[in-house]
């Protein structure tokens, strides 16, 4: 198939001016798609973007009713109800969680809620020759009684799109379909779906790695702030990373930061050849070789995409909380230390503020001042015996300097809104008087005015001549807070910029590839 | 009903169950003629649950951590035996039976505790092996035979406070006894209320205070007439006296110390708990223990109480516990739950246990009202939280027709903050 009959190609897939609303926020507005039948189509967006929240759209996982515009395929307007109409029309996701059940055999997987039967039994004989056939199509080469969890990720993914085909999917979707993968896996995977692509099969991949979407897709859609920005044909208009990359970030830094000089002192934290194993799959490693340092009063900005392994490398820091220790040395204040618990993280004064909040950062079911004070017990207590009445004076001083609004420190952080919630965390951590604080998406979820009090924290922080190290999806946050970035690439430290030479294109070019790599 | 709120604090969940305890004595005290509010009956009502209170004592913070402890009645059934095998044929005395009873205990829940803390196999897996494994000891230990123990050990089950001093009609240990809670439980009060006034913390009003003491310092004194003017020979129950200095005990222990902090932590959120600092396992490892060591204690004053032990003592003992613990206010999903609530609710089924009895309801009957209790109070907790967390009070003041109470302060939710990281998590 040539270009030109590319081009000429109608349109299978229009969605027109979708626009979908969580209560409070716009996801998505006025977002246009328009996928020609046959092609490979990519959509590329920051985090946040809207780009699953589109696929979700358009999947029926948010079915018809729950957004505005409509969905034209095939010629038709549609209205999924939910995923399983969208599917019996040919169109498939397959989402960055694989949906495989790991007890069930490659086969069952493939037939699971379509199995072939006769007179109501299922027909096992007939599922196992058409799970032959697919197989063969997706070229796994597997026998297919074997469980699903015996196998790699990779192959998974194969078993994942071998399922769609038996659907007889016309468009498929992949969300993120590499970012599991090790680069022969990841090949493989673009090569089938360029082989997919020649027997007539539309595809839309969402993905962070440019260097893929330049390889493989024919067109391009930016979404930004949930908005739909350009759509590039890749060969007519010379499509590059650097030109995606533009696409993606170009919005203005709006100055939406408390002014601040930074007083940094000599380097009294670091980490070298940091490396760190997935902790349920075997070799496959989260952080290779890692290495960085935080120096006094200094903010250090971690800058990478999702799943890049920037939550990795800072848990594994920070008492081996995440993943298998393989090798790598911390050194504090010139001394090597060994931190193998996070009691001992702790006690050596360091801080980790999770990412995700509700789920591991905070005991919903406890009030402000027993959170407060859960991560430093031992200063209120004597004997083991915790004292209330101190309990309440250090939270009241944490609710007083910083400014959490609610009736009480008797209040239940459930109540707090997420702003207030991560105050009342940072006041955890600052009560432990670390001596560096890691913040994971310190500002998630966090509306603009308490974005800007969460900023000023942690530039207080700095300013006592601790050190902060942000990890953050938002670029203008990093460009606009920190000192000094790192960009952070399948678990690659690979680049370090100071605030005056970074530039959200020149972060996200180091945040996408590897340069040290850049010959292979 | 506001007012009624006040007086038991924020905690409305217990006052709730306080509340309906209050409410099933009075209403089988009516029922009954008066017979339930006799000074036998509340000693028999307590020597005949003192060993399921203090099951329950133990399962609540197992409950808490987010686990269960199905083993109980066979560990306790199998220390029991152990040690009335001990006395008699080793000839050792009693509290070298106690202390050997206590070790055992805790033997068991290390081995318990080990696998479901460090192996990381689920308690209810692993007690329920317990409770086939314990069973089978004490069978195979004793014999299946029916085991005396001599009238000392049957003191630690069935004594009662000693008569002394000068013949006042009551019972001067007792009286003694009731005396020093009710004053004890007045200078507690005001100590916290002078403390929290001091450090600019929220004080409720002090007819508040005052009448919260006159009501609980009047239900002590009460319970201490009872127990002192029983027939000659009795006065409060020792398993009683136990109880309670193992109930001030583990109340201090889960709401005043680190080791109490942690255990909620573990069970309300592992996670966080991990990366705050706490190591998790020896906190499971040490519930599951010390559930073991009290498994171990209850059977001991049950064989003092049935002055022998036997092949099926303790069975069906851990469902009672369970029992108690959930209508005393404890999630199963662990992370809620009091050391006051499991004894309330203990003392709910107890009660209940007690008065359909006193009636002349059949155990066919008593069992079905049983689970339907329980069913009930969990099911209001589960109603209660899908409504955002409203109290049981809060929900019998809406059926009260808007008279009393008002809106109590109701919980939203933070709506757009829970949305807004959906939408940030799956983008």
């Amino acid at each position: 198939m040539t270009s030109q009959t590319t081009q000429t190609e109608p349109i299978i897939l229009e969605m027109r001016s979708i626009t979908k609303e969580f209560p409070g926020v716009k996801a998505l507005a006025n977002v246009n798609l328009r996928v020609k039948a046959g092609e490979i189509h990519a959509i590329c967006g920051e985090n946040g973007a809207g780009k699953s929240t589109l696929m979700k759209v358009l999947s029926g996982v948010y079915p018809y009713g729950s957004y505005d515009g409509e969905i034209v395929y095939q010629g038709e307007v549609q209205q999924f109800k939910d995923i399983r109409a969208s599917e019996h029309a040919g169109i498939v996701i397959i989402h960055q969680e694989l949906a495989l059940i790991p007890e069930l055999s490659i086969m069952e997987n493939i037939f699971l809620g379509n199995e072939p039967t006769k007179r109501g039994i299922i027909d096992w004989s007939e599922a196992r020759l058409r799970s032959l056939d697919l197989l063969a199509r997706v070229g796994l080469r597997e026998d297919p009684d074997t469980p699903v969890k015996e196998i790699g990720v990779g192959k998974q993914q194969l078993v994942e799109i071998a399922k769609a085909l038996n659907k007889s999917v016309k468009i498929l979707i992949l969300d993120e379909p590499t970012a599991a993968l090790n680069e022969s896996d990841s090949q493989h995977l673009l090569d089938l779906m360029l082989g997919l692509k020649a027997k007539g099969i539309t595809s839309i991949i969402i993905s962070h790695k440019l260097n893929e979407i330049e390889q493989i897709a024919d067109s391009i859609t930016i979404i930004r702030d949930g908005k739909s920005i350009e759509t590039l044909n890749v060969k007519a208009d010379g499509v590059d990373e650097d030109r995606i990359i533009k696409g993606m970030v170009g919005r203005t830094l709006e100055s939406r930061f408390p002014d601040h000089t930074p007083k940094i002192g000599e380097v009294f934290f670091e980490v070298k050849d940091w490396t760190v194993g997935h902790p349920n799959v075997q070799d496959r490693l989260v952080c290779k070789n890692s290495s960085f340092f935080v120096r006094r009063g200094e903010i250090v900005g971690f800058a990478g995409l999702m799943g890049a392994g920037r939550t990795e490398l800072a848990r594994s820091v920070f008492g081996r909380s995440y993943g298998r220790f393989i090798d790598g040395h911390i050194y504090k204040d010139g001394k090597e230390v060994t931190l193998k618990s996070v009691r001992q993280a702790i006690d050596a004064g360091l801080g980790y503020v999770t990412e995700d909040r509700k789920s591991l950062g905070l005991n919903l079911l406890d009030d402000i001042k027993t959170t407060t004070v859960a991560a430093n017990l031992r200063k209120i207590s004597r004997h083991s015996v915790v004292d209330p009445n101190q309990e309440f004076t250090v939270a009241e001083q944490y609710r007083k300097s910083l400014r959490t609004k609610t009736p009480s420190v008797e209040e239940g952080v459930a109540k707090l809104s997420g702003g207030n919630q991560q105050k009342v965390v940072l006041a955890k951590w600052m009560f432990t008087d670390p001596d560096l604080l890691i913040l994971d998406e310190p500002t998630r979820g966090i509306d603009v005015g308490a974005k800007y009090e969460i900023y000023g924290i942690i530039q207080q922080l700095a300013n006592q001549g601790k050190g902060v190290i942000v990890i953050s999806s938002e670029l203008p946050e990093l460009l606009g807070l920190s000192d000094r970035i790192y960009t952070i690439f399948e678990g690659t430290v690979t680049g370090v910029l100071d605030k005056d030479e970074a530039s959200q294109e020149n972060l996200m070019k180091l945040m996408t590839s590897n340069p040290n790599r850049k010959a292979a | 009903m506001n007012a009624l709120k006040k007086l038991f604090g924020g905690n409305t969940r217990q006052f709730g169950m306080i509340f309906a305890l209050v409410a099933l004595i009075i209403f089988f005290q009516v029922a009954t003629e008066g017979r339930t509010l006799t000074p036998g009956n509340v000693i028999n009502l307590f020597n005949g649950n003192s060993y399921i209170l203090i099951l329950a004592i133990g399962m609540v913070l197992v409950i808490i951590a987010g686990h269960i402890d199905l083993s109980v009645g066979s560990v306790a059934a199998f220390v029991g035996v152990t040690v009335a095998l001990a006395i008699r044929d080793w000839g050792i005395p009693w509290w070298a039976g106690v202390l050997l009873g206590l070790a055992l205990g805790a033997v068991i829940g290390a081995w318990q505790g080990w696998w479901t803390a460090y192996v990381g196999i689920p308690a209810f897996i692993v007690t329920l092996a317990g409770m086939l494994l314990f069973r089978g000891f004490n069978q195979f230990v004793g014999k299946s035979n029916t085991i005396p123990v001599p009238n000392d050990f049957q003191y630690l089950g069935s004594g009662y406070l000693p008569e002394v001093g000068p013949n006042t009609g009551f019972n001067n240990l007792t009286l003694l006894l009731g005396i020093a809670a009710a004053a004890f439980v007045v200078w507690g009060e005001l100590r916290t209320r002078s403390r929290a006034k001091a450090l600019g913390a929220e004080v409720p009003e002090t007819w508040v205070t005052i009448l919260k003491l006159v009501l609980v310092c009047g239900a002590i004194l009460y319970a201490t007439y009872l127990f002192a003017t029983g027939r000659p020979g009795t006065s409060f129950p020792i398993p009683g006296l136990i109880l309670a200095v193992l109930v001030l005990l583990y109340g201090f222990i889960s709401s005043r110390t680190i080791l109490g902090r942690h255990v909620y932590a573990v069970g309300g959120n592992r996670h966080a708990a991990e990366l705050s600092g706490v190591q998790s396992k020896k906190v499971n490892f040490l519930v599951m223990m010390n559930m073991s060591i009290l498994a171990g204690l209850a059977g001991m004053i049950f064989v003092g109480r049935s002055t022998a032990s036997g092949p099926f003592d303790g069975v069906g003992w851990e469902l009672d516990a369970i029992a108690a613990v959930f209508i005393g206010g404890a999630a199963v999903t662990g992370g809620v739950g009091t050391v006051v609530g499991s004894i309330i609710g203990g003392l709910v089924m107890a009660v209940l246990n007690n008065g359909l009895q006193l009636l002349g309801v059949g155990a066919d009957l008593t069992q079905i009202i049983k689970g339907l209790v329980l069913l009930i109070a969990v099911a209001f907790d589960v109603y209660n939280k899908s409504q955002g967390k409203k109290s049981i009070i809060g929900l019998l003041t809406r059926n009260m027709g808007r008279s009393g109470g008002g809106p109590s302060s109701p919980i939203q939710p933070d709506e757009t903050t829970s949305t807004k990281e959906a939408i940030a998590r799956e983008a």
